[in-house]
């Protein structure tokens, strides 16, 4: 094992972003309205599912997606194994391109966080319109999409911290 | 650094094979967890211990979280209020004339009301308990629109009860638990309500998806519904009291009726819970879904038109049928028996007219 993957501590990289995402959807699942409107509803989660998936393949980041997948599910009511499917979907694609993303600019990686959001956005949609039978209100799935793409920079922050902690997926 | 020159370059394969049958055992997890949903049957087995814990534990949390947004929301609404207490009070003047004005006309009516109840026999509805909760946590995705309010199994709320705001219908309680409850929204993709045109009573099902607006789908007639329309609960299939006020019929940009909904007129913040017990609720699931036994045959009633009669109302004494009442899944339709056996007795078509004369049937059997 080489000096620098030691910096990949679970806690840093994995165990920290978790609890940063879980407190800010709690923040922004209060029922306040500023100026007459609702607070946008993005997936905090996505950010470090795509990140994790950019720094490194790992056997515990599938599991923490899958926990933070379950948390949305149970904390926003909504069908359990939703976003925990959704959200794997997305990770896998991302760990499956990795090699085309790895190394690009910032405009050019916030492009490809937006595929990610595009392809979890999807899986999700697909599935409630399987298990409710139902089409769900496309504006509504655009608005969710657009709060959650503005989410990169905390991906990339994640991103750069940790890109070069481990030579051997370099 | 090219993989060739990295000397950890050996480990790399079998790490990324590793990584991916963790993926795989993930995906494979929230699968099963998916398939094994059974939240939009709405009952509370289906809810799940799981969902019924983290409830549990997240409206106190979210409470304390939200409590200093509540009380800076106060302190601006009290800061709004005295500094436009002057056009506030012109507003409500205005209001008052108006309302003086009605006031004498509902007296009115509500006598007349009284008086053709009075002669009608009318059972009017009793009122309905409720009880009010805040909501503590909101979910206005567009796959999941439910909020969580501060009330549950310890003040009677039961899953089915209808929600509102001030302003009108919210919703539906589909999970309850010790101090917390879910209420499903009017706006998420699962929900649909029994609701119809107050002008023209025509029936309609509220249906969300996720959007604001909810759908007025299998509307019925002619021009049903116009702009400006109001929509109330139907109280169809016994779900929700008739009569609670949903919103206000609108044509949407697809074309589709839709509801802008009373309630979203303001943040909804505290909620009252009805009490009302749906039918659902009321009877007996277990034995409405037992498994009927068959009744002995000298007990089945003989019903059919070219049946023999009876031989007389004492055959059918109460002693005769006592088996028949006796298995479980007769018992509610059983006392109604008798009353209708008399005009069968009656009947005057019947080709042997005198059951004195000759001797009874050795048993009855059903002739369908």
């Amino acid at each position: 094992m080489s000096l620098a993957a030691g910096r990949l501590d679970p806690l840093s990289w994995l165990g920290l972003p978790i609890l940063q995402c879980l407190l800010a959807t709690l923040l922004f699942s209060l029922p306040i309205r500023v100026f007459g409107w609702g607070l946008p509803e993005p997936v905090f989660c996505m950010a470090p599912a795509f990140a994790w998936a950019v720094i490194r393949p790992s056997i515990l980041a599938p599991f923490g997606v899958l926990f933070m997948g379950l948390f949305l599910d149970l904390f926003w009511g909504g069908p359990m194994g939703l976003w925990a499917l959704s959200l794997l979907v997305a990770y896998g694609a991302v760990l499956g391109a990795r090699s085309m993303m790895v190394g690009q600019s910032r405009p050019m990686m916030w492009i490809w966080f937006a595929v990610a959001c595009a392809v979890a956005e999807l899986v999700a949609f697909l599935i409630t319109q399987l298990t409710a039978r139902a089409t769900p209100n496309l504006l509504a799935v655009l608005w969710q999409f657009l709060a959650t793409i503005l989410l990169y920079p905390f991906a990339h922050r994640l991103i750069d911290r940790f890109d070069d902690a481990d030579v051997r997926f370099r | 650094m090219s993989l060739r020159d990295n000397p950890f370059g050996e480990i790399r394969v079998p790490l990324v094979w590793t990584a991916g049958v963790a993926l795989i055992v993930a995906v494979v997890v929230a699968a099963a967890l998916l398939l094994g949903d059974r939240r939009e049957t709405f009952r509370n087995e289906a809810y799940g211990v799981t969902r019924e814990v983290s409830d549990a534990v997240s409206a106190p949390v979210t409470g304390v979280v939200s409590a200093p947004l509540h009380w800076l929301g106060s302190l601006s609404s009290a800061v709004g209020n005295y500094f436009f207490a002057v056009s506030e009070n012109r507003r409500l003047r205005q209001q008052l004339e108006a309302a003086a004005a009605l006031e004498q006309e509902v007296l009115s009516l509500r006598d007349l009301n009284e008086r053709y109840s009075d002669l009608l026999g009318l059972q009017t509805n009793p009122p309905i308990p409720m009880v009010s909760a805040r909501v503590v946590a909101d979910a206005r995705g567009p796959f999941a629109n439910t909020r969580l309010a501060n009330a549950g199994r310890e003040r009677n709320v039961r899953i089915g009860n209808p929600v509102m705001s001030e302003h009108g219908l919210v919703g539906r309680v589909v999970g309850v638990t010790r101090g917390a409850s879910r209420v499903l929204m009017l706006t998420d993709i699962a929900s649909r309500t029994p609701v119809m045109v107050d002008r023209t009573n025509a029936r309609a099902i509220l249906t969300g998806d996720g959007g604001p607006n909810p759908k007025l789908d299998y509307l019925r007639g002619q021009d049903p519904v116009k702009e400006g329309d109001r929509i109330v609960t139907s109280g169809d299939g016994g779900l929700m009291p008739r009569g609670l006020p949903v919103g206000v019929a609108v044509r949407g940009v697809d074309g589709a009726w839709r509801v802008v909904l009373s309630a979203d007129s303001e943040a909804v913040d505290f909620v009252r819970i009805l009490l009302f017990e749906d039918f659902s609720q009321l009877v007996d699931q277990e034995e409405l879904n037992a498994p009927s036994e068959p009744p002995a045959n000298n007990a089945l009633p003989a019903v059919g038109v070219t049946s023999p009669p009876p031989p007389s109302p004492s055959a059918a004494a109460p002693e005769a049928r006592a088996p028949a009442q006796k298995a479980p899944a007769t018992r509610a339709p059983a006392p109604k028996a008798p009353a209708a056996r008399p005009p069968a007795q009656k009947a005057p078509a019947q080709p042997t007219p005198a059951p004195a004369a000759e001797p009874p049937p050795p048993a009855l059997e059903p002739v369908f």
